[in-house]
């Protein structure tokens, strides 16, 4: 079933196809759904938008700038990480800095050499640990950190459906059900000053729809893959999903759609996790120190050992 | 007939050669390249899966997965 008269560019899950000028509005509305269904963004808000350079985080920027022309109470800031990933971040934070000056929009970017010292591709020399498990630990704590300084009421973030969907199926594999508590369109708690609360507009959206969406609009990048993603878990549990979604079309909706289901019940179950805070650094901390501190630590004693890597 | 693909995730351009009248969901099948993990362009438009390569098309496979 087509739309129009117009050539179609994509084909939706329910067989429907959509030519360009469509398809960016069915895009945009969904998006638009998505803020109003889960109550992610108020009348009044300073809103963190974390970019990185990537098709997610700019799709995702592009379509608040469009929100907060309509609302101008919703004011919004741009942030980005910094890894130290040479090749691949300091290209794309091009990219993320050419975005934000088009659109009229601050960039605050930090970087793991400043903050923590040195950066990712050095962690990696003096420390035997997977890639993106540090990585990850260093960038929720910035993001963390640096938005209660620069004051966001909220963060939103670029992941989409594939992402969720990736969350979800890892935790299920690895038996960690109590982080998917921390899944969601919208994580945290507003009355919690410690953490900034935290929202996925592109929540249903795919991955194949989100790039659709930036190359329509003009502002897909060149493909730039971080050299360490080949080694992850995700990585895989991503490829299986997408083989799955392509022999079973809708797979990807239904595993967010049944999660979404039982979330409250997986919210309130975990909800009395104390949370305790980090003696060096006062962040947020499941024990004595946080985890970013803690590899700090690491790193600090590592740096004048040779690497000795244990199978 | 012949055609020109460029993989945007490999950064490299292939021939590869197609029994006339193949779609793009061939092309993609013929390539070992799930249809989920891509968009297709021509000329710089995106085309859907059912539609009909020509001979000498330069098509563009650009791939939807995340950088990390
Ligand atoms: S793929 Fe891993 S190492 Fe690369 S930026 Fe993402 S989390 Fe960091
Ligand atoms: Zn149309
Ligand atoms: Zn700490």
């Amino acid at each position: 079933m087509n739309c129009c008269n117009e050539k179609p560019i994509i084909e939706l899950t329910a067989g429907e196809k959509l030519c360009k000028q469509h398809f960016t509005e069915y895009f945009e509305n969904k998006v638009f759904k998505t803020i109003t269904k889960f109550d992610l963004i108020g009348k009044e808000e300073n809103l963190g938008v974390a970019v990185s350079g990537g098709k997610d985080s700019l799709t995702l920027l592009n379509i608040l700038n469009k929100l907060s022309k309509q609302n101008p109470k919703i004011k919004l800031t741009a942030i980005a990480i910094n890894e130290g990933i040479e090749g691949y971040r300091d290209k794309s934070l091009i990219t993320a800095q050419n975005f934000c000056d088009k659109l009229n929009i601050k960039l605050n970017i930090y970087s793991y050499e400043k903050e923590f010292g040195m950066p990712l591709d050095n962690m990696l020399k003096v420390l035997d640990v997977k890639p993106c498990t540090i990585c990850g630990i260093f960038r929720r704590y910035l993001l963390n950190k640096k938005s209660k300084e620069l004051g966001f009421t909220k963060l939103a973030t670029g992941h989409n459906l594939d992402d969720e969907c990736q969350s979800i199926m890892m935790n299920q594999f690895k038996n960690n059900i109590h982080s998917s508590a921390r899944l969601g369109p919208k994580v945290g708690i507003n009355e919690n000053k410690n953490f900034v609360q935290r929202i996925k507009p592109l929540y249903l959206c795919t991955e194949k729809e989100v790039t659709t969406y930036a190359f329509v609009n003009n502002i897909l990048d060149n493909f730039i893959e971080c050299p360490n993603i080949g080694k992850s878990y995700r990585a895989q549990i991503r490829d299986m999903l997408n083989d799955f979604e392509a022999k079973f079309p809708g797979t990807k909706y239904s595993i967010v759609n049944s999660f979404l289901q039982i979330l409250p019940d997986l919210k309130q179950r975990f909800k009395d996790a104390e949370v305790n805070y980090c003696s060096n650094c006062n962040e947020p901390a499941s024990k004595d120190k946080c985890n970013a501190c803690k590899y700090v630590e690491k790193l600090n004693k590592a740096k004048n050992k040779p690497l000795i890597k244990i199978k | 007939m012949q055609i020109n693909v460029f993989f945007d995730r490999e950064n490299k351009e292939k021939t590869i050669n197609l029994d006339l009248n193949s779609s793009v969901k061939d092309l993609l099948t013929k390539m070992n390249i799930n249809p989920v993990t891509v968009i297709v362009s021509r000329d710089s438009n995106i085309i859907t899966e059912d539609e009909k390569i020509n001979d000498n098309d330069k098509i563009k496979l650009i791939s939807v997965i995340s950088g990390g």
